[in-house]
């Protein structure tokens, strides 16, 4: 019986695995699309979000099933639910990778106001952090997780520093608005991509300590 | 409150040491879950905190078992401890005998004989024990009758009839199917507002459904004792962990 559930954690950490390494994919290939301005990649991106939503209740469907079957309790509740939570924010980041793409279709004819600099940093820095939140997960690292969480101020920063940067080109040149104002959404899109990692890391925190945020939840 | 003290209490059946120096409170108006794998002591303390032990044989007990304070194990009198510490056990034990006599007999062995102060006492227990819309009409009938369910009700009702304070319960709903075992648990959490409940369970999701504090034991130790969902979401101890994870056990 205990062999059989452990088989099926098993292939609940690998479908979580499967579906992180879908989101980084999407995040990584919205970001060169955008600096590329390849239209056709961002449209693949925004194709490939249905997989992330199926994967999704893929995952969602197995931990009902183990909830069901299993009725777990101490470390394997935890894990299970920690994964239904976790899939959550997995799922918006695929949504947000799809909204970066749309963005990218729009501006794809116009010649961008300033070089992207900070942007692909911001994707840079939040692949490691749903990377990192992943394998914490799987490894039960506690230090890991804790680590994503401080790295989130990597991607505040950045994103100020976008914003400050666009404000100072729509001051040199009203002109600028539109472009800067789409911009400033898909810094802000990143900048919450970074938040799902944050959320996913503390659910990780509690599927190890049974604390989440510091707060007992039982 | 408590309504249990226990102090270094070490129990032996012969040879074989059973309790290993158990110290632990036992709250009053609260469900405490014993669980554990088989042999691991539970039912010996249960049975420990009315005297039921007294008549095993070999049975050597030491240490302190205080109820609200008075010393279980000293001069009190066993048929007025066990009065006040009622006990309901894993197959439903119904005397041959009608409803109504099942329930009256605790009373009237402690001297009741008025008929209308029966009357109220047997209508009470049932009503208390969730069973007297059903036996209502039924109450000159043999308590054979009645399915294993009732039956265990029934029990319930009867150990109440003679006002305990506490009730103990060994697996009481091991041998019911999943709708009179989902009765008795509603009943447990409704009792518990008058009555201190201490129940030994195999299954977890019954600890963790229905009891505020859970002990788990091994090899006639408690390894820990918490508050239930503290215990079900994060054992302290790894061997918590591994039994009621279905890792050992």
């Amino acid at each position: 019986m205990r062999s059989r559930f452990d088989e099926q954690l098993k292939l609940l950490n690998n479908s979580l695995i499967e579906m992180g390494s879908i989101i980084e994919n999407a995040i990584s290939k919205a970001t060169k699309a955008l600096e590329t301005q390849d239209v056709k990649s961002a449209r693949e991106v925004i194709e490939a979000d249905q997989i992330i939503d199926d994967k999704e209740k893929e995952i969602e469907s197995l931990c009902l099933k183990l909830l069901l079957h299993q009725q777990p309790v101490a470390r394997d509740l935890r894990q299970i639910s920690t994964a239904l939570k976790m899939i959550t924010d997995m799922e918006r980041i695929g949504d947000q990778a799809a909204d970066i793409s749309e963005l990218c279709i729009l501006l794809a004819s116009d010649e961008y106001i300033k070089k992207l600099e900070h942007i692909p940093q911001m994707a840079k820095a939040t692949i490691r952090m749903v990377t990192e939140s992943i394998d914490a997960y799987v490894k039960k690292d506690m230090a890991l997780a804790e680590a994503v969480v401080e790295y989130d101020d990597v991607v505040d920063e950045l994103y100020l520093a976008i914003k400050k940067d666009l404000i100072a080109l729509v001051h040199a040149d009203v002109e600028n608005g539109g472009q800067a104002f789409d911009l400033m959404q898909i810094a802000k899109y990143y900048e919450r991509i970074g938040d799902h990692a944050v959320n996913i890391a503390e659910w990780v925190i509690f599927s190890i300590t049974g604390k989440h945020k510091n707060r007992q939840v039982l | 409150m408590k309504c249990f003290e226990i102090e270094k209490l070490n129990l032996h059946y012969g040879d074989f040491h059973a309790l290993k120096n158990i110290c632990m409170n036992i709250e009053k108006e609260n469900i405490t879950s014993f669980i554990g794998p088989s042999g691991c002591g539970k039912s010996s303390l249960l049975k420990t905190l009315n005297r039921m032990n007294d008549i095993a044989e070999g049975c050597r007990i030491s240490g302190d078992v205080k109820l609200f304070g008075e010393d279980v194990y000293g001069d009190m009198d066993v048929n007025m401890l066990r009065k006040r510490v009622g006990m309901v056990f894993q197959k439903p034990n119904p005397f041959p005998m009608s409803v109504y006599d099942n329930i009256a007999f605790g009373p009237r062995t402690h001297g009741i004989k008025s008929k209308y102060e029966l009357d109220k006492i047997v209508e009470k227990a049932l009503q208390d024990a969730a069973i007297w819309n059903e036996l209502k009409d039924r109450l000159k009938k043999s308590a054979l009758g009645l399915s294993g369910g009732q039956q265990q009700r029934l029990c319930i009702a009867r150990a109440m009839a003679v006002s305990p304070e506490i009730l103990l319960m060994d697996e009481p709903t091991s041998a019911l199917d999943p709708i009179s075992t989902g009765k008795i648990e509603e009943l447990l959490l409704h009792l518990k507002e008058a009555y201190s409940i201490i129940i030994v369970t195999h299954n977890m999701q019954q600890a963790a459904r229905i009891s505020d504090k859970t002990a788990f034991f091994l090899f006639g130790q408690v390894i820990e004792y918490s508050e239930t969902e503290s215990m079900f979401t994060m054992p302290r101890d790894k061997r918590t962990e591994d039994y009621i994870t279905g890792r050992f056990g």
